[in-house]
């Protein structure tokens, strides 16, 4: 008994704890500002179930991708025996779903057990490959401290619940190979590995010790996954669960289209109105609009759903060709900067209401120009997101910012600029030469 | 040579003619040495095809891609909202350009200021013509059987998907076409983009048209192709980078389709 109310009060404050996060960040996501993303909804469906469910896009990297897909998996499926977890934690029960599915749930807690063995080779691989090859894309400096720490942690955390879910397992193979399972009956519980290891591991352990490691088993396996959950809002693998909203509010439009700007529209009619009243007063109620992104609430909602999806993976900063050549700008950095700059305005409206102001701003405390000026707007970042980030979209919102509000730019750009006003083209050539080309050998 | 046929809209008009399609020049191929000769070359081509078309001529201004890639949105609308109201004066309904970033602001950024037309590329209208039986490559001309590696330039392909069009014309040449290690969705950019031709390159450890020149000079072709003139100016620096100016060339598939069909 007191077993099942230590495992209901554990069950609700790890989901409590998780839902009171979750609205957190979707309060921080909705301080971004608004952007259609709700048309077309089938090719919204569609883009999910190709680019989430179905990983599309890290195929471009065929092995990690490989590899990903043995832990995706795993982890998707070994939710089926949680809900057996939470089931028989609640009322008491062994193995609640054995008796009643039969084959079907031999067969389902084999396939996850298999599923774990390779989730656990990709694991070591993905650990080894971070922290023993150095691959380059995984220990760039933005990824020095914290970032490096969390991907370790979550590593090492994938390790320790596979290790619970055979000991749960394996314990209980030689419980009940021995009739002493709580599960009724005797002989083989039959997984595919667990049958094996089981007996190899723990067969001479006495009863008392197997029954404590399949509960430690079973107790860390449930415990593993509400901290998990509750660890997932501070951390880069919110991507397994924002992935899915994130794609489905892709950019549908093609990747050269930039957005228009709406207000610039308007005053651009009035300038170009002979009729228009320059003399007008603008109506009461019009606050004042910032040209461009100063800081995270001068992005869109999307941009700001981008940042809390990213999982630092850095295919963007390595198909970058400003980052390939050595420039500062890194598109992953831009993602982890806005997340940070989010998470520090959310809890600052929260603690001291909406006006807050820290005096700090995502350009320049937390990008820099030299980072947003070194982009050539190629798209290979938002090519390669495999979760359709736009880390472009971010930088050109700041460039605007830079440009229309506190005319900061490259001079070379000054004159580009000016050149454009004055002649109608970026260099200082009349446009009454513009045809000359016709008659010239 | 051949005298080039150039009328401008405002020649038709007065002579109350209407072209099928708008040859938008833009800046490049209007006023650099080097994109000049591609526009002649997609001049050439309609010529030979007899494509009833026309320019804007003095009338022609910037589309604003340099000014909203820099993030000044006022010149870029200014400038938009001029073109529009001339072209829709001209009632022009399809536009070709030779210039990728060009394509790319008409086709999908004047709609949303009112401006709404057909736009492709001339790479994409050169296909065209071949597969209408309008233009032929006897037996692939000067450059059967030379290496070509083609150049993805970012606003074509990545920004708006077209990569089959310029590898179908350089097929036609009977030329063996080399891809580059990164091709199609994973081109590199030249380096040009963004506003970057007009300012100096951040401070790195080297040019971006420099690395993109090592994946053309790894695939040994004699040719390197590409669809775009800042692309060009570019890959032909990155060549001079490497003194190999003399081996490799840097040509606009609009070019090679000239020269192999004697234009």
């Amino acid at each position: 008994m007191l077993a099942i109310i230590v495992f209901a009060v554990l069950t609700i404050v790890g989901f409590g704890f998780f839902g009171w996060n979750i609205s957190k960040v979707r309060s921080n996501i909705l301080l971004g500002k608004e952007v259609k993303r709700n048309d077309q909804k089938g090719e919204r469906w569609r883009i999910m179930t190709l680019v989430a469910l179905g990983q599309k896009k890290m195929f471009a990297r065929p092995i990690p991708a490989l590899l990903h897909l043995c832990l995706y998996a795993a982890f998707v499926i070994t939710q089926i025996e949680l809900i057996e977890i939470i089931a028989d934690g609640l009322t008491g029960n062994h193995r609640m779903f054995h008796d009643a599915l039969g084959g079907f749930y031999t067969f389902m807690v084999s396939f996850i057990e298999i599923l774990s063995v390779l989730a656990f080779v990709a694991t070591v691989f993905f650990l080894s490959r971070r922290n023993l090859l150095k691959l380059p894309r995984l220990n760039m400096k933005e990824l020095a401290g914290w970032p490096k720490q969390d991907a370790n942690l979550i590593l090492i955390a994938e390790i320790i619940l596979i290790c619970f879910i055979f000991m749960m397992n394996g314990a209980d193979e030689v419980l009940y190979s021995q009739g002493k399972s709580h599960l009724a009956g005797e002989g083989s519980l039959g997984f595919s590995i667990s049958s094996l290891i089981g007996p190899a591991i723990f067969g001479s352990v006495s009863e008392h010790g197997l029954h404590l490691i399949e509960r430690m088993g079973w107790w860390g396996h449930i415990a593993m996954v509400f901290g998990f959950l509750n660890y997932l809002p501070y951390s880069k693998h919110f991507h397994i669960v924002l992935a899915f909203p994130n794609t489905w509010y892709s950019n549908l439009e093609k990747k050269g289209k930039f957005n228009n700007m709406e207000s610039v529209t308007a005053e651009v009619k009035l300038m170009m109105d002979p009729n228009a009243d320059p003399y007008a007063a603008a109506p009461a109620d019009a606050a004042p609009q910032r040209f461009g992104a100063k800081d995270v609430t001068d992005l869109t909602w999307k941009n700001l759903l981008d940042a809390y999806t990213c999982t630092e993976c850095g295919r963007c900063t390595s198909s970058c060709p400003a980052n390939q050549t050595g420039k500062l700008l890194s598109p992953r950095k831009i993602m982890m900067d806005t997340r940070d700059r989010l998470v520090e305005v959310g809890e600052g409206i929260r603690k001291n209401g909406k006006d807050f102001n820290d005096g700090k701003s995502l350009i320049g405390d937390y990008i820099s120009e030299e980072e947003i000026w070194a982009c050539t707007s190629c798209n290979a970042c938002v090519q390669e997101c495999p979760v359709n980030i736009d880390p472009l979209s971010i930088i050109v919102d700041l460039r605007r910012y830079l440009v229309m509000e506190e005319s900061k730019m490259p001079s070379e750009l000054t004159g580009m600029l000016t050149n454009i006003e004055n002649n109608g083209a970026p260099w200082q050539f009349s446009p009454a030469d513009r045809l000359n080309w016709k008659d010239e050998a | 040579m051949s005298v080039l046929k150039v009328p401008t809209m405002a020649e038709m008009m007065a002579q109350g003619e209407t072209p099928d399609i708008l040859f938008w020049v833009g800046c490049s191929g209007s006023f650099d040495d080097r994109a000049k000769k591609i526009t002649k070359a997609v001049v050439k081509i309609l010529n030979k095809c007899d494509v009833k078309f026309a320019v804007l001529g003095t009338e022609e201004s910037c589309t604003g891609d340099p000014a909203k890639r820099a993030g000044n949105e006022f010149t870029f609308q200014m400038q938009a909202m001029m073109n529009i109201q001339v072209l829709d004066g001209y009632e022009v309904k399809k536009i070709v350009t030779a210039c990728p970033h060009c394509f790319n602001t008409l086709k999908n950024e004047y709609p949303e200021l009112g401006g709404n037309y057909e736009v492709i590329h001339h790479t994409q209208l050169i296909q065209g013509l071949i597969n209408d039986g309008k233009l032929s490559i006897e037996g692939g001309g000067t450059y059967k059987g030379k290496k070509i590696t083609f150049h993805d330039p970012c606003y074509l392909g990545r920004a708006n998907d077209v990569y089959e069009a310029p590898r179908a014309l350089i097929e036609k040449l009977d030329a063996e076409l080399i891809e580059m290690k990164r091709c199609k969705t994973n081109g590199l950019c030249c380096g040009a983009g963004g506003a970057q031709m007009f300012k100096e390159a951040e401070k790195g450890n080297k040019e971006i048209n420099v690395e993109r020149t090592e994946d053309a000079l790894e695939t040994s072709a004699e040719i390197i192709a590409t669809g775009c003139p800042f692309c060009n100016t570019m890959m032909t620096d990155g060549v001079k980078n490497f003194n190999k100016e003399n081996e490799i060339q840097v040509l606009d598939v609009a070019e090679l389709i000239a020269n192999a069909a004697d234009l």
